[in-house]
């Protein structure tokens, strides 16, 4: 496994999605040495889960791929994938962060054939797909992963399977020794990009995504959108297969409401936007509902909904749906009043789609470092956090294009306190 | 400006959802309404209502006092709590339902024969004389409310439920005489006095 050297100049970047490979990348490029931490055993984060951007509907595979091969260029980047920050102490221009390594059971001779896939037979819930397909208990955790590296499932670790793929493997790459390890190394400052995570739908209860099949969330349909997603592209309803071309979104699932999430998620009108367009562009008889309280189609967005609003097949109904209930061929049935009106609905679909938001990925109990945090959770930007900024959604929630700058501007105030310990120390 | 100006303008300043803010119980709340429409989604008796609460909202806030004070929507809220329970902005929708209907009636606006509005006033009569309801005679006024042979046809139709109330012990026919009651009603009865006072002079303050 990697050796860590780093320095009080060092920064510290927790978290590779798409903020902190940015932070990591931009602190590098002017030279400076970055540690990079990765709870996951691949970099890329939420954004490596998505089929299309809004507002270009470009594949998010296009930027992901020239940011590896950005890291992968740079010797000033060190990478820790399935690592965790378990503590830091110290202050700015001189922490000590303790790093828990969690074991690949693969080493650095993967060559990624898939050898080792092939002959385990134990299977679990694919997390790449929010569990709505399967993967082995060898596997690699996507098409694009970076590293290119096969990882195995510490539940097979001890069976027949894991001695199995060791014997499958023809270049020596698998190890089935390996254990977890804490490492400490110094550094100057602290960029914690540890993202967000889609709000518990389970919790909306009157929605009943708990209970009803054909009521999903928007990162779920993100992955039935994706050609490689576990329906291979197809929009369908998961409780029988059949083509869902009559989709409601429903906005605000959890976010502007007290008993959820305090604030406005950002993304998810965008999102549903942009989902509406996998809808209409996969059916041509398709119909979209989205039910909204008010549109945030923010700045240059506005062309973007004006464009979805113009589409023949696509309504809009302003009002937050109270309830969800379901006929007996499981078809979602949204019930509410609307604002324009006052009019009472009750309207079948194939498929309900939850506009669900963002929370912060780590819950304020669990930061494994002093450091301020809003009634939202998200790291608020204060002076008492010393060498510690937070970078992209840990910060707030924010979509791709506001991530990367905010991850920028975080990247100049670490490279900021470094400078002043290289000054110090001439 | 002009007579007729000064005139007009005073004459129709919105200031409807200012008057409910200062005179109605929790209505300091409704401009924090952002018209969702979850609570009247919500409503059990939601159909049944002219306007509901979203709507009843919108209305204070558009400056239609006579239709929203003169209205029986809010008198159809059974207190359920479903939308307090669901509001994303955490209004106490029940509580400001009862808040405009007590002041519609304070004011004589609320509509007359509206059932819950009479059942609420012999609801609170009953409590009053003793501290405690007495069910029998709550019944026997709710059922007679509309004369004698009504109630009587109205008395025969519940008899089932009755007789099972008295069964159950909810119900006792020693409650016609008397009845049962709080130790120290007076004090009671000053309190609840003190409290009007306290209240009403709260009104005039605002007229």
């Amino acid at each position: 496994m990697t050796e860590v050297v780093a320095t009080n100049e060092t920064i510290l970047v927790v978290g590779g999605g798409i903020s902190g490979m940015t932070a990591a990348l931009e602190a590098a490029e002017t030279g400076k040495r970055v540690v990079l931490v990765e709870k996951r055993p691949f970099l890329g984060g939420r954004v490596s889960q998505l089929y299309k951007y809004f507002p270009k509907l470009c594949h998010p595979t296009c930027g992901q791929e020239i940011n590896q091969r950005r890291i992968k260029m740079n010797p000033n980047i060190t990478v820790l994938t399935m690592a965790e920050v378990t503590g830091l102490e110290g202050e700015p221009g001189a922490y000590t962060a303790t790093v828990k390594l969690t074991p690949r059971y693969v080493n650095d001779n993967c060559t990624a054939c898939g050898e080792c896939a092939k002959v385990v037979e134990a299977e679990f819930d694919n997390e790449f797909d929010y569990g709505m397909s399967k993967r082995k208990g060898a596997y690699l955790p996507h098409v694009m992963a970076h590293p290119m590296q096969y990882v195995l499932d510490p539940r097979i670790i001890g069976t027949d399977d894991a001695q199995k793929a060791k014997e499958a493997c023809k270049y020596d790459a698998i190890d089935l020794d390996m254990e977890e390890r804490e490492i400490q190394f110094p550094c100057g400052a602290v960029i914690w990009a540890t993202g967000w995570k889609p709000y518990d739908a389970a919790k909306i209860q009157p929605y009943g995504y708990d209970r009803f099949e054909n009521v999903i969330t928007n990162v779920e349909f993100e992955r039935m959108a994706d050609p490689k997603g576990p329906t291979g592209g197809k929009i369908i309803r998961p409780s029988d297969g059949k083509e869902a071309k009559n989709i409601a979104f429903i906005q605000c699932a959890g976010s502007r409401d007290r008993n959820h999430l305090f604030h406005c998620s950002r993304i998810c009108c965008m999102a549903s936007l942009k989902q509406t367009h996998y809808v209409v562009d996969a059916y041509e008889d398709a119909q979209v509902t989205i039910y909204y309280i008010d549109i945030r189609a923010i700045d240059r967005f506005e062309d973007f909904y004006q464009n979805v609003r113009a589409m023949d097949n696509v309504s809009f109904v302003k009002s937050k749906v109270a309830n969800i209930i379901t006929d007996k061929d499981g078809n979602p049935i949204c019930r509410g009043v609307d604002t324009e009106g006052y009019h009472r609905y009750e309207n079948t679909h194939d498929l309900v789609v939850l506009a669900t938001g963002m929370e912060p990925s780590v819950s304020k109990s669990d930061f494994p470092v002093d450091i301020v945090i809003n009634r939202e959770g998200f790291i608020e930007p204060d002076p008492a956090n010393g060498g510690v900024f937070a970078a992209g959604s840990a910060s707030d929630a924010l979509d791709v294009n506001r991530a990367v700058q905010h991850a920028t501007g975080a990247a100049l105030k670490a490279i900021q306190v470094v400078n002043r310990v290289a000054g110090a120390e001439g | 400006m002009s007579d007729m100006n000064t005139a007009m303008v005073e004459k129709y300043r919105n200031d409807f959802l200012k008057e409910v803010e200062a005179n109605v119980e929790e209505g300091h709340w409704v401009k924090m309404c952002m018209q969702c429409g979850v609570c009247s989604g919500s409503c059990p008796l939601g159909p049944h209502w002219a306007h509901p609460p979203q709507e009843i909202f919108m209305m204070i806030r558009a400056g239609k006092r006579d239709e929203v004070l003169s209205s029986d929507s809010m008198w159809m809220c059974t207190s359920c709590y479903n939308c307090i329970v669901r509001c994303p902005r955490e209004l106490p929708i029940t509580h400001i339902m009862h808040g405009l209907a007590t002041y519609a009636k304070r004011l004589g606006l609320a509509p007359k024969n509206q059932p819950t509005s009479q059942f609420s006033e012999i609801f609170w009569n009953n409590m009053m004389k003793r501290g405690r309801v007495n069910e029998l005679k709550l019944g026997l006024s709710l059922y007679f409310k509309d004369g004698f042979s009504q109630g009587i046809k109205n008395a025969l139709a519940n008899q089932k439920l009755g007789m099972n109330m008295m069964k159950a012990k909810r119900m006792s026919p020693a409650e016609f005489f008397g009845g049962h009651g709080v130790k120290d009603i007076s004090g009671l009865q000053k309190m609840i006095k003190k409290a009007e006072e306290i209240e009403l002079a709260k009104l005039n303050a605002n007229k």
